[in-house]
């Protein structure tokens, strides 16, 4: 188990999935072209990775690119973290 | 200055005074001077007038803010009709829904609209309909004409504008019974709130204003037409940038802009994520924030980013327009946590608080529903105006439904609603439209919404849903679904499922049994 997407997907059921089953929560569940986060609950996910992961994000790297699925965004925060 | 009666002569008068500078700066780039937009809205009206608009006919507006958009608003009231601007990014199926309400005779739409046209549920298709695109490969289906033949047609010859009492524009607001309502609005009842701000708030040629609010709410209303009026320039903020707020600080910065308006939502995300160490935006003179209460925390924090500028808080529902506002003082008691009230009446409206709709008034000091009278107030909902308004000393009055008590020193303080509707990020939701939503969600059996105030957020909408069967439908599903069928601003924040939902002794859905135990829960998970 990769501790960044648990890490990322306990936050997401938590805070904008309550009740839902945590095994539909996929790795490749498609987050924001899915509804599943808006706009202002994007902006909080961004905020719990830099906290978390002590990683700062640019602006261009969240977009639907790199920020829409567990997957992306746990590879996002690896290769910040290599770089530091 | 004389007062307006119309309010395309603020644009003319403009264009004959400052014909070079520049009134508006789109999301672009694209700057269009006074004597640029004047023309280019002349040709919008001959445009309309060649294919048959008349005065008094609706027009709908479904595009993001836009050089062309602006330029089609004056262009719509030059040719005598009234623009209905809506949200583009809403379903179509729910903009359909209130053109066909007001049976629009033409509309502009944005090419990635096109399904309100292509899939138009009635035989009355307006019979007129042009698009922000440029050529006609653009135009989807060969439906309508693209942007560069209104643009290229001849100007209108002639005067047909409204008179003061003409109806401007119809914004659409949500219905008490799930069906959005047509706010109906003449030049005189906007035309009576710039006039006020110029008096209350000075604002001059030099000014930069943002125009941050989409223009289906009302907040437009302060920036396009204070702005176009005193000859200032308006910078259109787009809806990506309105939501970022790193972009929207360096957005302000970037075009020293001196006049802000937003919703408390906004500024509160500018504070907290916007990085305004980061960026000078010392220009700002003058702050506006109304349409929801702005939680003091975040409001503390913006008065201290920026102490060179004067906050207002504005107070008014559509149907009423700004009625009351507030100075916030240059410095926030560190121990505050009380927002601050919305202030005292401004002169051109009159303000009676009753202890029920129509009442009797209560003794100063006591709660009770804030009732309006002014220039400003509107004419009713379109088709639907009966029993909205009571006559008392030669006025007509309007119940906000919003409840107050009167204080000396601050005037009038926010209490909460009645009745079902709530205020969230700014936007105005009845209840009953996501409960319509979800409704048609063909494994959902029953629907109840209810808000919850919650210390974060404002306001957190809780969905209780009996479903269709045993099998109910996972919450990533119904966000979907909600993402596809309501606006962003609507879809609920908790989906609760219950086998039935509890129903009082009429068999009305019991919501106030659903709302004490959501009260219940919230406590237990304090303790």
């Amino acid at each position: 188990m990769d501790p960044i997407k648990e890490s990322l997907r306990s936050f997401i059921l938590a805070e904008y999935l309550l009740g839902e089953s945590p095994a539909n929560l996929t790795d490749q569940t498609p987050l924001r072209t899915s509804g599943i986060l808006d706009s202002m609950a994007t902006l909080g996910l961004v905020s719990f990775v830099e906290k978390t992961f002590g990683v700062m994000l640019d602006a261009h790297e969240t977009g639907i690119d790199n920020f829409d699925r567990i997957e992306d965004i746990a590879a996002l925060v690896a290769r910040k973290k290599l770089g530091q | 200055m004389r007062k307006s009666d119309n309010l395309c002569d603020y644009l003319a008068r403009s264009a004959a005074a400052v014909p070079d500078h520049p009134a508006v700066v789109d999301p672009t780039g694209q700057v269009l001077t006074y004597r640029q937009l004047d023309e280019l809205s002349d040709r919008v009206a001959g445009y309309l007038v060649d294919r048959g608009v008349v005065p008094g006919d609706r027009v709908g507006v479904i595009a993001p803010k836009s050089a062309s958009v602006v330029a089609t608003l004056f262009g719509v009231m030059k040719a005598g009709a009234a623009y209905v601007p809506a949200d583009y990014s809403a379903p179509a199926s729910r903009n359909q829904t209130l053109l066909n309400d007001c049976a629009v005779k033409a509309m502009f739409l944005h090419a990635e609209c096109a399904a309100i046209a292509s899939d138009w549920p009635s035989a009355n298709l307006p019979e007129v309909v042009w698009f922000d695109a440029t050529g006609q490969d653009a135009v989807p289906g060969g439906i309508g004409v693209p942007w560069t033949e209104v643009a290229g047609h001849a100007p209108l010859q002639g005067d047909r504008l409204a008179d003061s009492k003409g109806l401007a524009y119809i914004l659409y607001t949500s219905g008490s019974t799930g069906i959005p309502k047509g706010v109906v609005l003449t030049h005189e009842n906007a035309t009576s709130f710039v006039d006020w701000c110029s008096d209350e708030f000075a604002p001059t040629g030099t000014d930069r204003f943002s125009s941050h609010a989409p223009f289906h709410f009302d907040l437009s209303v302060l920036d396009l037409y204070l702005s176009l009026k005193h000859g200032a320039t308006l910078y259109l903020v787009s809806e990506s940038v309105g939501k970022a707020p790193q972009e929207l600080a360096a957005f302000i910065a970037g075009h020293h802009l001196t006049v802000w308006y937003s919703t408390p939502s906004i500024l509160s995300l500018l504070a907290q994520f916007g990085s305004l160490e980061k960026h000078d935006c010392s220009s700002l003179r003058t702050v506006f924030f109304a349409g929801e209460v702005f939680p003091v925390k975040h409001l503390r924090n913006i008065v201290e980013r920026w102490p060179q500028a004067t906050f207002f808080n504005l107070y008014g529902p559509t149907e009423t327009n700004v009625c009351t506002f507030a100075k916030i003082p240059q410095v926030i008691p560190a121990d505050r946590t009380e927002p601050y009230p919305i202030g005292f009446v401004c002169p051109r409206c009159e303000a009676m608080v009753l202890d029920a709709p129509g009442g009797a008034e209560v003794t100063r000091g006591e709660e009770g529903l804030l009732h309006i009278a002014g220039d400003s107030l509107f004419q009713g909902y379109w088709k639907k105006s009966e029993g909205l308004f009571f006559e008392r000393n030669g006025r007509r009055w309007y119940n906000t439904g919003d409840v107050v008590c009167e204080t000396p020193d601050v005037g009038f303080v926010y209490r909460g609603r009645l009745d079902r509707m709530v205020k969230r990020r700014g936007y105005r939701i009845e209840l009953a439209e996501i409960e319509r939503g979800l409704y048609q969600n063909e494994r959902i059996r029953e629907a109840a919404v209810i808000a919850v105030p919650d210390v974060a957020a404002g306001v957190r909408i809780i969905a209780h849903l009996a479903p269709e069967g045993s099998d109910r439908p996972s919450i990533i599903e119904l966000k979907a679904f909600c993402n596809r069928n309501l606006p962003s601003y609507m879809s609920p924040d908790v989906f609760v499922f219950v086998d039935a939902l509890p129903r009082t002794s009429t068999d009305k859905i019991d919501y106030q049994r659903l709302s004490q135990t959501q009260r219940a829960q919230q406590t237990q998970e304090k303790l």
